[in-house]
């Protein structure tokens, strides 16, 4: 994974809450068995008429909008089911971030461990990003993970919270997987004191 | 707020004995993953990850295949097999078969004797007990929290991170309390208390908290109900739901296939009885319901949290105070093409949906067999009933039951996810309305433009019969009772 440190990029407004995985990206989708390739699955029924082609008044398929690469999102953002595929889809879409007042927890957990960042704001900040968004498709923020901030068009850097663990691994481009084999002495010496409570195999 | 000394839930007590590291300040908890299904979706991707890295499956012994989401659920030809007609469907089964192959893991074949859905084969197995943890790249392994385990869907990533290590990082989520005092009513279920609760909370009321369910209602259900309970913890937003082990509990695993035997088991049922939350335990969150309050639930928007008393009328978005909440309502009600103040009693319906991961155990089944039987699906309405097993459908098949729906005019199918997911050609068609035994009923879930209403088996065979929705109390004392 490459390191993540600071990126500037535009915001679109999706402010719907509660936006499920099954919108991100449809199940019919999911018969894959890689992740490249998915962007064009993203929003699939938002996005495209019966017919496959592009619904004029979706957001994202508005020429002033294409190029964005910050998400903003209603309340609950990625609620529903566990699939990776979405915050796939999200990356495969030309996002770097997403940002809600919060995440269902499946997804924020799946996006930090791709490099698509969760972003927490409050909801003035979150109402003040929307607005921004509409009024003019060219409004940019900036990120940086480091410092934990979104910088608005106006300066004003806003706080977000991110587990140090995640952001550890996000800034120096390491997976957490790495970190779990190393522990591999630590999860031995639990199994020798904790027997396996089922064998599949029985 | 809890302190130092104060007793214990259900889920510390899980969660401790399952610490490989504490968490720290900068660090998630390392956690022991007691056992990990596999399902073909989310898995492909993972596998991938471990040939690349070259890892081997750090515990197979540990770790069970099955196929469901893709699978068709169509009869078997002469020659006893499935046929797989969706090229793609039938590529991700290949690299399911290969991958299970590859890793040594065991694998619940399409149509072999013990397939099914991913969260009805581990109870049915008797590989799910109390006390353990349990993971599945699918949101609705909370099911498995009936047992008092701790159960929860994970993402791809991590379906890697336990192939390979048999841990997964975690913070350590809160607790909230759902009590559900009383005695349910007659013709109300289960599935008519979860989806009142969501309603209750939401679908992010849950988000960060694992959710233990209690309170004399929770304790009169039967396994089935409690699964179907626990299912849903996810669409209130919880990654785990969980409910105190009992008698009825015990009485489930005991002489399932992998259920301990002999000594094993007595040490087993002693651990277990251990887990209840203790009396002075304190919850972060705490939330009631009176089961006599409840009546029949059904679902009028675009999310398991807008749903409502049957006998009620959708709720007008203008008068919501919160904007976005205004918006949401009225986006739901423009897809479900449903106006504010109308009763959903009496509204034509084209499908009925009896299975799902929710739904689809023998005793959901036997409880839609009893009411519809000695009645007939309503003209122009397509019922499927999908048993979420193998063997779920060779029980119900030995009680007749495959029969009695048969008879009624409905399609009796083999095991899988089906019409929940819609990813195995099981779906609606544009503008249908379903009254679905399924957990989600987001916009396009069933099928591009299909519509959903969440109700338990009951009120799908009442909308089956009758071709509208139906409050199945008041078909109570015909034929059939419910």
């Amino acid at each position: 994974m490459e390191p993540i440190r600071q990126f500037a990029g535009r915001i679109v407004a999706l402010p719907i809450n509660d936006i499920d995985t099954d919108q991100i990206i449809p199940a019919r989708y999911l018969k894959v068995t890689d992740k490249a390739g998915l962007g064009a699955a993203l929003f699939s029924d938002w996005r495209y008429s019966a017919d496959g082609s592009a619904k004029p008044d979706f957001v994202l398929n508005q020429p002033e909008h294409q190029g964005a690469s910050v998400l903003i999102g209603g309340h609950n953002f990625g609620c529903g089911s566990s699939r990776e595929h979405a915050p796939w889809a999200l990356i495969g879409g030309g996002f770097k971030a997403v940002i809600s007042t919060y995440f269902a927890d499946i997804f924020r957990s799946n996006s930090l461990k791709n490099g698509l960042l969760p972003i927490i704001v409050d909801e003035q900040t979150h109402q003040q990003l929307i607005s921004m968004a509409q009024e003019d498709a060219l409004t940019e923020v900036t990120i940086d993970l480091e410092s934990q901030t979104v910088r608005l068009p106006d300066g004003r850097a806003v706080q977000f919270p991110i587990d140090g663990f995640s952001k550890h691994c996000l800034l120096n481009g390491v997976d957490q997987l790495g970190y779990l084999l190393s522990l591999d002495a630590e999860t031995a010496r639990y199994e020798a004191s904790h027997a396996a409570r089922v064998n599949t195999f029985a | 707020m809890k302190t130092m000394s104060g007793g214990k839930t259900l889920f510390e007590k899980v969660w401790n004995n399952h610490v490989v590291r504490q968490q720290a300040d900068d660090l998630p908890a390392v956690l022991y993953i007691d056992l990990h299904l596999v399902h073909e979706v989310t898995s492909p991707q993972a596998f991938t990850e471990l040939r690349q890295r070259g890892l081997k499956v750090r515990r197979p012994e540990q770790t069970l295949g099955t196929m469901d989401h893709s699978t068709p659920t169509t009869p078997r030809g002469l020659d006893g097999i499935i046929p797989v007609v969706d090229s793609q469907a039938a590529a991700q089964l290949d690299v399911m078969r290969k991958n299970c192959a590859d890793f040594g893991i065991p694998l619940y074949d399409l149509g072999t004797r013990n397939q099914g859905i991913v969260h009805v084969i581990g109870p049915e197995q008797g590989l799910t007990q109390p006390g353990m943890t349990i993971v599945c790249g699918d949101s609705h392994t909370s099911t498995h929290g009936a047992f008092g385990a701790l159960a929860f869907g994970i993402g791809t990533s991590e379906v890697a991170h336990v192939l390979a290590s048999q841990t997964l990082l975690q913070y350590k989520p809160r607790t909230m309390a759902i009590r559900v005092d009383g005695h349910l009513r007659e013709g109300v279920t289960a599935k008519d208390i979860i989806l009142a609760i969501i309603a209750k909370i939401g679908v992010g009321g849950g988000t960060g908290y694992v959710l233990e369910y209690m309170g004399e209602a929770i304790r009169s259900l039967s396994m089935e109900g409690r699964m179907t309970i626990c299912n849903m913890s996810i669409e209130g937003g919880a990654r785990a739901g969980m409910i105190a082990p009992d008698d009825t509990t015990f009485d489930y695993i005991a002489g399932r296939p992998s259920a301990p035997k002999g000594e094993a088991w007595d040490r087993a049922a002693a651990e277990w009885r251990q887990l209840p939350s203790d009396t002075d335990a304190v919850f972060d969150a705490e939330v009631t319901l009176t089961a006599e309050e409840l009546a029949p639930m059904i679902t009028y928007g675009t999310n398991p949290g807008m749903g409502m008393a049957i006998t009620s009328r959708v709720p007008d978005p203008d008068h919501l105070r919160d904007v976005s909440q205004k918006l949401a309502l009225d986006k739901a009600l423009r897809y479900m093409d449903l106006q504010p103040g109308q009763p959903l009693l009496g509204k034509k319906i084209d499908v009925v949906f009896v299975g799902s991961c929710t739904n689809s155990r023998i005793s959901d089944l036997r409880e839609a067999a009893r009411f519809i039987e000695g009645r007939r699906v309503a003209d122009g309405v397509r019922m499927m009933v999908v048993p979420g097993s193998q063997q779920v459908k060779r029980q119900a098949e030995s009680e007749g039951l495959d029969r009695i729906f048969k008879e009624a005019g409905a399609e009796w199918r083999e095991a899988g996810c089906s019409m929940c997911i819609a990813m195995n050609g099981d779906q609606l068609q544009p503008g249908q309305y379903a009254v679905s035994t399924s957990n989600r009923n987001f916009e396009g879930r069933q099928g591009k433009g299909g519509r959903t209403f969440l109700a338990s088996p009951l009120t799908a065979v009442a909308a089956a019969v009758n071709g509208a929705v139906t409050d199945p109390r008041t078909m109570v004392n015909q034929r059939g009772r419910a």
